[in-house]
C-alpha cells in the first residue's frame, strides 16, 4: 500500500463516517423546528414533548457530526495538498463561505436553543431552532457546491503560468446544474433519513405504549400516533423528491460523466437501447466476464435521456479508448463492481422506508392505533436503511468519479482536470497509516458510544421532567443565572 | 492596501478571534478538573459550574478555527497546502483532542454515572490541554520557518518541529490560555468557585508572565521588526495590569479585558513578524511562501472580500448578543440536577 492508497482509505472512511450523522442533522433540525412551531401555535403539549424527546437525540447526533466535520476541512490540506494547491482558488471559497454564512449560525444558535428555553421569549427561542434548521441546509449547499466542482468543474479556467485552476465565475460555481441537483437530492435523502427516524421510533413506541409499556397509556394516541404520521408523510414527500432529483442527476451524469454511468450499468460496449440490469454475475471488474441475469428493457434509455428508445449509450471500453486519446495513457475506469452495486443498493435500500411509510399510514388510518408486534419490529428495523442508502449513494458518486479528483468537464476547459494520484500529499506511507489508525480507532469507539446513547434515549422515551416547559425566568436582574438546564 | 494585505489581516483577525474565544474555552477545560478538586462544595457541582460557563458558547467559538482554516484555503491555498501537509502530526494530535472535546462536553451530562463523567472529563482535559499546547508549537514552527524548497515542497525533520523555541511557544500559549481561562472563570462564576478561580489565577500569574514574556521577547529578537516592539510592549503592559488586578482580587471584568488584549497582542505579534511571508523558508528566503506567491487570484479575493464584509459583522453581532443573553454568573449551588439517564434501565 502506498501513501495514495492509504490516504484514499482514510478519506473514504472519515467521509462515509461523517455522513452517517450529517443527514440526520440536516433533516431532523427542520422537523424539530416544525414540532416546536406546532407546539407554540396550538399549545398542544404533545408537540412540546416530541420536540424535547427528538431534541435530545438530535443533540447526541449533532456532536458527532461537528466533531468529524473538523477533520474533513483539515484533511484536504493534510492528505491532498497538491489537490488543494491546484484548485484552492476555487474550492476554498465555498468552504470558507460555509463557515461564515452557515456554520457560525448553526453553532451559535444551537447553544442559544439548548440553554435558552427559559431565558428567551418563546418566539425568539423558536426562531433559534429555525435558524439552525436553515443553516444546516445552507451548509449542505456550500459543501455540495464544492463537491460538484470535483464532479463537473464549471466557472473555472486553467492558468498555464501558475499551473493552477482559477475561479472565473462564482455564479457559475453556485448555479452548477450538478450542484443544484446533488444538493436537492442530498437534502431529500436527509429528510427521508430523519423522517424515517421519527416515524420508526414513534411507530415502535406507539405499539409499545398500546401494549402497556411506558409511563402513560394515552401517549400512543396523543404523542406517538401524530409523530408516526408526521414522519411517514415527510418520508413520502422526501421519497418523491428523491425520485425526481435523482432522475435529473442521473441524466446530467450520463452527459457529464459518461464513464461513471456506464460503470453503474456495467455497460461494457457502446449500445443502442441497452436494457437495465437488476442482477449481474461475473468476475469483479472484468468487463468480458459479466453476464446480465435479470434485465428490464426501456428503463436505461429513459434514465439517460428521458426517452424509451433510440438512445445510444457509450460503453466503458469505448470511453476508455476515447479518454486515452484525449488525456494520454492511463486507466480511466472506476471500480466496476463497487459502482454497479452501490448504485443498486442506494435505490433498493430507499424503497424500504417508503414501504414502511405507506404501511404506517395505512395502519394509523382513521384514528387507528396498531398494536401488532410485527409493525413495531418493522418500524425499528427500517430506521437504519436510509442511512445505508445515503452511504451507498456517496460511495457510488465518489468511487464512480475515480481516477479523477476533478473529473474533466466535456464542455469546459479541458485542462481543469486532476487525478487522485496527482492530488495526494508527499507524506510517507507510515505517517498516513498512523493517522488512519488513529481516526479509525477513535471513530469506532465513538460510533459504539453514539449508538448506545441513542438506543438508551430511545428506549427511555420522553422523560417526565420534560412533560411541562419550565416557567420563563422573571425579568429582574439576578447576578446568578437561574439555570433550567446545565451540561 | 492590496487585497493580499487585506486577507493577511483577515486571517490574523480570524485566528485572533479563535485564540481569544477558544483560549478561555481551553483554559476552562484545563481548569475544570483541578478546580473541582480544591475548595469547598460538592466537587461534581463545582466541575459542572465551571463547564457551564462556556456551555452555550463553546461551539460557536470553535467555528472561528473552522473559518480561519477555510479562509486560509480560499485566500492562500499555497499556505494551506504547505502548512497542513507538513505539520501533519501536530494537526493530527490537535484534531484528536478537538474530537474528544466536542463529544465529551456534549455527552457528559447524558448519562448520570460517575464513571461515565470521569471518562468525559478525561476527554475534556485532553481536548483542552493538547490543542492549547500544540497551537503554540504550530505557530512557533511557522514563525521560525520550514525547509521549503524551490518547488514549494517541505523536507521536514523533527528538529524543525521540536526545538527550544517551539516548546517555549507551546508552554506560552498553554500558560496564556490557563491564565485567560482562570480570569474568565472569576468573571463568570460566583461563590467559592470564583474565589478559587482567583486563587488559581494569582498562582499562575508570575509563571505565565515569564513564559509569555520570554516567548514574546525571543520572537521579537529573532524575527521581529522595529514596530513590533510596540506590540510586545502592549502585551507586557496588559499582562502586568491583569496580574495586578488578579492579585487584588477585584475588577475581574477589567482583568479579563487585559488578558484578552494580551492574547490579541500575541497573535498580532506572531502575524506581524511573519509578514509579508506566510511560511518562511529556512533554506532560502526567496523560496518562502508569501502573501504574493501564495494567494488566490484577484477575482477570488474580491469575492471572498464581499463575503467577509457581509457576514463577519453579522457573526460578531449575534455572537456578542449570545454573550449578552448568557451574561449572568454561574454558581455551583444553583446548578440544576443532572438530566442524564441512569446507565441501565
Amino acid at each position: 500500500m502506498t501513501a495514495l492508497d492509504i490516504s484514499r482509505w482514510q478519506f473514504g472512511i472519515t467521509t462515509v463516517y461523517h455522513f452517517i450523522f450529517v443527514p440526520l442533522t440536516i433533516g431532523l433540525a427542520p422537523i424539530i423546528a416544525g414540532m416546536q412551531t406546532a407546539w407554540v401555535i396550538t399549545g398542544n403539549n404533545a408537540w412540546y414533548r416530541l420536540t424535547r424527546f427528538f431534541g435530545k437525540l438530535f443533540l447526541i447526533n449533532f456532536a458527532l457530526g461537528v466533531a468529524t466535520g473538523i477533520v474533513q476541512e483539515f484533511q484536504f490540506g493534510m492528505n491532498w495538498s497538491e489537490y488543494s494547491r491546484f484548485v484552492g482558488d476555487i474550492f476554498g471559497a465555498p468552504l470558507a463561505m460555509e463557515g461564515l454564512a452557515a456554520f457560525f449560525f448553526e453553532s451559535t444558535f444551537i447553544g442559544l436553543w439548548i440553554f435558552g428555553w427559559n431565558r428567551l421569549p418563546r418566539l425568539l427561542h423558536l426562531a433559534c431552532i429555525w435558524v439552525v434548521a436553515f443553516a444546516v441546509n445552507l451548509s449542505a449547499f456550500f459543501i455540495i457546491a464544492a463537491n460538484s466542482f470535483m464532479q463537473h468543474p464549471v466557472g473555472a479556467r486553467y492558468n498555464p503560468q501558475t499551473g493552477r485552476a482559477e475561479l472565473t465565475s462564482i455564479v457559475a460555481l453556485y448555479t452548477n446544474p450538478t450542484a443544484i441537483a446533488a444538493f436537492l437530492h442530498a437534502v431529500a435523502g436527509s429528510f427521508l433519513t430523519a423522517a424515517t427516524f421519527v416515524a420508526g421510533i414513534c411507530g415502535w413506541w406507539m405499539v409499545r405504549s398500546r401494549r402497556g409499556k411506558g409511563a402513560d397509556g394515552n401517549d400512543a394516541a396523543a404523542l406517538y400516533r401524530p409523530g408516526t404520521i408526521l414522519g411517514a408523510v415527510v418520508a413520502l414527500a422526501a421519497a418523491v423528491g428523491l425520485f425526481f432529483t435523482g432522475d435529473s442527476q442521473g441524466k446530467l451524469m450520463f452527459r457529464q460523466q459518461p464513464m461513471k454511468m456506464a460503470s453503474a450499468e456495467s455497460l461494457c460496449h457502446t449500445a443502442t437501447d441497452p436494457d437495465f440490469s437488476i442482477l449481474t454475475v461475473g468476475t469483479h471488474n472484468n468487463c468480458d466476464s459479466i453476464t446480465h441475469v435479470i434485465k428490464v428493457p426501456f428503463v436505461l434509455p429513459f434514465l439517460a435521456r428521458g426517452r424509451f428508445s433510440g438512445v445510444t449509450l457509450a460503453g466503458v471500453k469505448d470511453i476508455q479508448q476515447d479518454y486515452q486519446t484525449r488525456f494520454g495513457p492511463g486507466d480511466y475506469r472506476p471500480n466496476l463492481f463497487v459502482t454497479y452495486w452501490s448504485f443498486r443498493m442506494m435505490i433498493g435500500l430507499m424503497l424500504i422506508p417508503v414501504l414502511f411509510a405507506l404501511v404506517a399510514l395505512w395502519m394509523t388510518r382513521g384514528g387507528r392505533i396498531p398494536n401488532q408486534r410485527w409493525f413495531s419490529w418493522f418500524a425499528l428495523l427500517t430506521i437504519p436503511t436510509p442511512f445505508l442508502a445515503n452511504s451507498a449513494g456517496w460511495v457510488f458518486t465518489e468511487m464512480g468519479r475515480q481516477p479523477w479528483i476533478v473529473a474533466p468537464n466535456p464542455t469546459g476547459d479541458p485542462m481543469v482536470r486532476f487525478t487522485v494520484q496527482q492530488g495526494v500529499s508527499a507524506n510517507s506511507a507510515g505517517i498516513v497509516v498512523l493517522s488512519l489508525t488513529v481516526f479509525t480507532l477513535i471513530y469506532a469507539v465513538l460510533a459504539v458510544i453514539w449508538f448506545w446513547l441513542m438506543y438508551r434515549y430511545v428506549i427511555e422515551g420522553p422523560q417526565e421532567h420534560d412533560a411541562e416547559p419550565a416557567p420563563p425566568t422573571p425579568p429582574e436582574e439576578a447576578e446568578v443565572a437561574p439555570l433550567s438546564f446545565a451540561y | 492596501m492590496g487585497l493580499q494585505q487585506f486577507w493577511f489581516i483577515i486571517l490574523a483577525v480570524l485566528f485572533l478571534g479563535f485564540f481569544i474565544l477558544e483560549g478561555f474555552d481551553f483554559g476552562v477545560g484545563m481548569l475544570m478538573a483541578p478546580l473541582g478538586r480544591v475548595g469547598e462544595g460538592d466537587p461534581e457541582a463545582r466541575r459542572r459550574a465551571v463547564l457551564n460557563t462556556i456551555g452555550p458558547v463553546w461551539d460557536g467559538n470553535e467555528v472561528w478555527l473552522i473559518v480561519a482554516g477555510g479562509a486560509m484555503f480560499a485566500a492562500f491555498p499555497n499556505m494551506y497546502a504547505t502548512v497542513f501537509s507538513s505539520l501533519y502530526l501536530p494537526l493530527l494530535v490537535i484534531l484528536f483532542g478537538m474530537i474528544l472535546r466536542v463529544v465529551a462536553i456534549e455527552w457528559r451530562g447524558k448519562i448520570d454515572d460517575p464513571k461515565w463523567r470521569t471518562w468525559a472529563d478525561v476527554g475534556i482535559a485532553l481536548g483542552s490541554w493538547l490543542p492549547a499546547i500544540l497551537w503554540g508549537v504550530a505557530f512557533a514552527v511557522l514563525v521560525r520557518g520550514l525547509p521549503i524548497d524551490a518547488g514549494h515542497h517541505v523536507h521536514l525533520s523533527i528538529g524543525d518541529v521540536l526545538n527550544a523555541y517551539t516548546l517555549l511557544g507551546g508552554l506560552a500559549t498553554c500558560g496564556l490560555f490557563l491564565f485567560h481561562g482562570a480570569v474568565f472563570l472569576a468573571l463568570k462564576t460566583s461563590g467559592p468557585v470564583r474565589d478559587d478561580a482567583f486563587r488559581f489565577a494569582a498562582a499562575l500569574s508570575l509563571p505565565v508572565t515569564a513564559l509569555v514574556g520570554g516567548f514574546g521577547l525571543w520572537t521579537q529578537l529573532a524575527h521581529g521588526k522595529g514596530w513590533t516592539w510596540w506590540v510586545l510592549a502592549v502585551a507586557v503592559a496588559a499582562q502586568l495590569i491583569a496580574v495586578a488586578l488578579v492579585w487584588r482580587r477585584h475588577h475581574e471584568g477589567l482583568a479579563f479585558l487585559a488578558t484578552t488584549i494580551v492574547v490579541a497582542a500575541v497573535v498580532v505579534l506572531l502575524f506581524a513578524v511573519l509578514y509579508p511571508n506566510l511560511v518562511p523558508s529556512t533554506l532560502n528566503p526567496a523560496w518562502s511562501v508569501t502573501i504574493y506567491n501564495g494567494s488566490s487570484s484577484h477575482y477570488t479575493l474580491v469575492i471572498m472580500t464581499w463575503a467577509a464584509l457581509i457576514f463577519a459583522p453579522l457573526v460578531i453581532a449575534y455572537q456578542a448578543w449570545t454573550y449578552w443573553v448568557f451574561r449572568q454568573r454561574i454558581s455551583a449551588d444553583r446548578i440544576p440536577a443532572s438530566g442524564g439517564l441512569a446507565r441501565r434501565t
